[in-house]
C-alpha cells in the first residue's frame, strides 16, 4: 500500500514538475516518492516558517509552511498542491487564475492593493469583497494560521444554474 | 499515507487503472526511451484526439492527463507551430500571458501526450477518421472566421479585419502578405473590445517599446514608418456597455506620447448609473469617467499636452458604409449612424435616430468578434451562433465528439476562462469514461492509424521535438535582435527547421 501510495504521490505533482522529474528519475523512482513526504513533514516542524490552511475547491483543509516573503502562489508552487490551473500566468498579474477568498480580518492583515491586481480581481470568477491574488501576498510572520480559500470553478456556479453551457 | 490519500482524494477511484498504467510508464522510463514514445500495451490504453492546439485543447489535454492517468492524448494542429492564439493572438506586449507556453510545454512533453502539428484536419484527414481511430475527439480549433460588418465598402483598400491585422503583426502565415497602409493619419477601430484596444495599442505604442517585443520585423518597421497619429475606438453603445477590461483600458491610459480624448456628451448620466453597477463593471466605468470628465493633475496635464499621438473612444456609432477617394480607390472615410440606447445597462439596445456622422480616415479595422467554421459537414454546427451545440462539452447528437474553447462558448473571455471551460469538457470526457457512456472496452489503433493514414497522403507531421528546434531558432534570431523571439514567418521556412 504504501507504494501505491507513494505512486500516487508522484502522478499527481503538478504538471510543471512532472516532465522534469520524470525524465530524471530511473529506478530511485520509489525513493523519490518517499522523500518528497519526508521533506514535507520535517518543513512543518520548522520554526521559522508561516503556517498557511488552504481550503481547496472540494471544501478539504490542507495546512502547509512557507517562508516569509514567499508569495501565497510560491507555496502552492513549492508544497505541489494540486489546483487546477492555479497560476497560470506564473505571478506575472496577467490572469486571475490564483484567485483566493479570506475571511474579513485576515483580508485587512494582507496589506495595500494594487490597481493592477484590482483590474486582474475584477475578471476572477467568484470574486468577493475580501479576494486577494495569491501571487501578490507575501507571507509574514503575522499572517500564521491563516486560511486561504480557493473560490469554485466556474464550472460549479453554472451547472447550478442552468445544467449547461 | 492517509495523508496522501487525503491530499489527493478525489482521483482514489483510479487507483487500480492508475498503477497498471503507472508501471508502463515506469518501464518505458527505465529502458531508456525518449518521451514520446508509447507505453508497452498502449492498444489497452483510451485513446483520445484533440484538434488544435490552442490554449483551448492544451488545458483540455492538461486535465484530462492528470484526471486519467491512463489516457493517450494526440493533439493535432494545422499549423507546424502550436499553441494558438497564445503565439498569434495575445499583443506581443503581454509578454506575462504567454507564460501559460511553459505549462503547455509540460503537457506536450508528457508520456501520455504527443503533438502532431502541420495536420489540417477536415482536409488531411476526417473527423470520421480520427473518431474510428479514437476512443473521443474533442474540437478545440477556435474561430478563425470574423464577422463581417455587411457594409459597402467593405472590401476597399485600407480596410482590415482585426483578426488579420494581429495575424499580421503576430506573425501568423496567412496573414504576412496583408502589408497594411499605414500612411494615413486617423485610424479608425469598429469595436471596443480587448482586440480592439489591443490593435490601438499597437498602431500608437512608441516603437522603442515594440521594439523589445516578439512582434515581428516587418511589422515593427511598418509600424516605425505609420503616419497614423489619432485613432478612433468606435461602439454601437455607450460607456456602460463597453466590452474591453480594465487592464487594457488602463494600458491605454498609460500609454506613453499619448493623450485620449473623448466625448464629454457621451457621458451624462453615466456617473449617476455607476453606484449600482457590479464592481467589476463599476471600476471600469469609473476608469473612463476619470480619463473622460476629471481635469488631470499639472504631471498629467503636462504629460498630455506633450503627447504626439490621440485615442479616442466614439460610443453610440455604427457604421453604414466605408467611403473612398474618388481616385484611387482607397478608403478615405467612414460613414457612421449616430445611435441612441433602448434599455439599460448589459442588455441595452442600439438604436439608430436618423442622423450620420462621416469621419475622415484612411484607416478602418473591423473589431466586431471573431467567429468559429464548421471544419467537416459530419460534425454539427450551428451557423446561427457559430458554435457547435454541446451540453457541458458534449457535442449534441454525436456520441464520441466533444468541444471546448470558443468553439464550445462563442469568442468571448479572457485566457481563464478558456482553461475553465476546457477544464468542464475534459472532466466531461472523463466522467463518460467512468460512467461508461463512452465505450472504451475496444482497443483503438489512435496516432498509429493516423500516421499511416497521412504518409499515405503525402503529409508529414511536425511533432513536439520539431516544434523545439523552431523554438530554439527564433528564440537565437530574438536575441540576436534583441527580442525575445523573432518568429519564422512563413510554413515552408517552419517546415525548414
Amino acid at each position: 500500500m504504501a507504494l501505491v501510495a507513494a505512486l500516487r504521490r508522484l502522478a499527481h505533482v503538478k504538471l510543471r514538475d512532472y516532465s522534469p522529474r520524470m525524465a530524471a528519475v530511473t529506478s530511485s523512482v520509489w525513493l523519490t516518492g518517499q522523500r518528497s513526504f519526508t521533506s514535507r513533514t520535517q518543513c512543518l516542524r520548522s520554526d521559522n516558517k508561516v503556517t498557511v490552511n488552504f481550503i481547496n475547491r472540494d471544501g478539504e483543509k490542507i495546512t502547509v509552511k512557507g517562508s516569509p516573503g514567499d508569495s501565497l502562489l510560491d507555496i502552492v508552487i513549492n508544497e505541489d498542491l494540486d489546483f487546477d490551473g492555479f497560476g497560470a500566468c506564473e505571478g506575472t498579474l496577467a490572469c486571475s487564475t490564483c484567485h483566493l477568498i479570506f475571511d474579513e480580518d485576515v483580508y485587512k492583515n494582507l496589506g495595500p492593493v494594487t490597481d493592477e491586481e484590482m483590474d486582474m480581481l475584477d475578471l476572477a470568477y467568484g470574486l468577493t469583497d475580501t479576494s486577494r491574488l495569491g501571487c501578490q501576498i507575501c507571507l509574514t510572520k503575522s499572517m500564521e494560521g491563516m486560511v486561504a480559500r480557493v473560490p469554485e470553478s466556474v464550472a460549479d456556479i453554472r451547472q447550478s444554474k442552468d445544467g449547461s453551457s | 499515507m492517509w495523508k496522501l490519500y487525503f491530499f489527493y482524494g478525489k482521483n482514489i477511484k483510479h487507483t487500480l487503472l492508475f498503477q497498471t498504467s503507472f508501471v508502463h510508464v515506469l518501464i518505458h522510463d527505465s529502458v531508456g526511451m525518449n518521451g514520446r514514445g508509447k507505453a508497452p500495451f498502449s492498444s489497452c490504453r483510451p485513446k483520445v484526439c484533440i484538434v488544435g492546439s490552442g490554449p483551448a485543447g492544451f488545458y483540455t489535454a492538461q486535465h484530462l492527463i492528470k484526471a486519467r492517468p491512463d489516457v493517450d492524448v494526440d493533439i493535432y494542429e494545422r499549423l507546424p507551430v502550436p499553441f494558438g492564439l497564445v503565439r498569434f493572438g495575445v499583443a506581443p506586449d503581454h509578454p506575462e500571458v504567454k507564460n501559460v507556453i511553459n505549462t503547455f510545454t509540460q503537457t506536450a512533453k508528457h508520456t501520455c501526450c504527443s503533438f502532431y502539428g502541420n495536420v489540417t484536419v477536415g482536409k488531411d484527414v476526417s473527423v470520421g477518421e480520427l473518431q474510428q481511430a479514437y476512443h473521443a475527439v474533442v474540437l478545440s480549433y477556435g474561430a478563425e472566421g470574423n464577422r463581417s460588418m455587411g457594409v459597402p465598402g467593405e472590401d476597399l483598400a485600407g480596410v482590415y479585419s482585426a483578426k488579420d491585422f494581429v495575424g499580421w503583426y503576430n506573425g501568423l502565415p496567412s496573414c504576412q502578405e496583408l502589408s497594411p497602409d499605414l500612411s494615413c493619419e486617423t485610424a479608425v477601430i469598429l469595436g471596443q473590445g480587448n482586440v480592439a484596444l489591443d490593435v490601438a495599442r499597437i498602431l500608437l505604442s512608441p516603437i522603442d517599446i515594440l521594439k523589445k517585443t516578439d512582434i515581428t520585423q516587418p511589422a515593427l518597421e511598418a509600424l516605425a514608418e505609420s503616419h497614423v497619429r489619432r485613432v478612433l475606438i468606435v461602439g454601437r453603445r455607450g460607456p456602460v456597455q463597453i466590452a474591453c477590461t480594465i487592464k487594457e483600458l488602463r494600458e491605454m491610459v498609460n500609454l506613453p506620447d499619448t493623450r485620449p480624448e473623448m466625448v464629454a456628451a457621451d457621458f451624462e448620466g453615466v456617473k449617476d448609473a455607476v453606484k449600482d453597477l457590479p464592481r467589476p463593471r463599476k471600476r471600469l466605468t469609473e476608469l473612463m469617467l476619470k480619463t473622460a470628465m476629471e481635469i488631470p493633475g499639472e504631471k498629467e496635464q503636462e504629460r498630455r499636452n506633450n503627447a504626439s499621438r490621440v485615442w479616442s473612444f466614439r460610443f453610440f456609432r455604427s457604421p453604414i458604409e466605408i467611403m473612398a477617394d474618388p481616385d484611387n480607390k482607397r478608403t478615405a472615410g467612414i460613414r457612421l449612424a449616430v445611435n441612441k440606447l433602448e434599455g439599460s445597462g448589459d442588455g441595452a439596445r442600439a438604436v439608430l435616430t436618423g442622423e450620420v456622422e462621416d469621419v475622415s480616415c484612411g484607416l478602418v479595422i473591423s473589431s466586431i468578434g471573431y467567429k468559429s467554421l464548421p471544419i467537416d459537414p459530419s460534425v454539427p454546427f450551428d451557423s446561427s451562433k457559430a458554435i457547435v451545440p454541446n451540453s457541458m462539452g458534449r457535442v449534441q447528437q454525436a456520441a464520441g465528439l466533444y468541444c471546448s474553447g470558443w468553439l464550445k462558448t462563442g469568442p468571448t473571455g479572457v485566457i481563464a476562462t478558456t482553461m475553465n471551460n476546457s477544464f468542464d469538457t475534459a472532466r466531461s470526457l472523463v466522467e463518460d469514461m467512468d460512467s461508461g457512456t463512452l465505450d472504451i472496452s475496444a482497443a483503438k489503433p489512435g496516432s498509429q492509424s493516423i500516421s499511416g493514414l497521412l504518409e499515405k497522403r503525402g503529409v508529414k507531421p511536425v511533432i513536439f521535438s520539431d516544434w523545439e528546434k523552431i523554438d530554439s531558432v527564433e528564440m537565437s534570431r530574438g536575441e540576436a535582435a534583441g527580442k525575445p523571439r523573432e518568429k519564422l514567418l512563413t510554413v515552408e521556412e517552419m517546415l525548414g527547421h
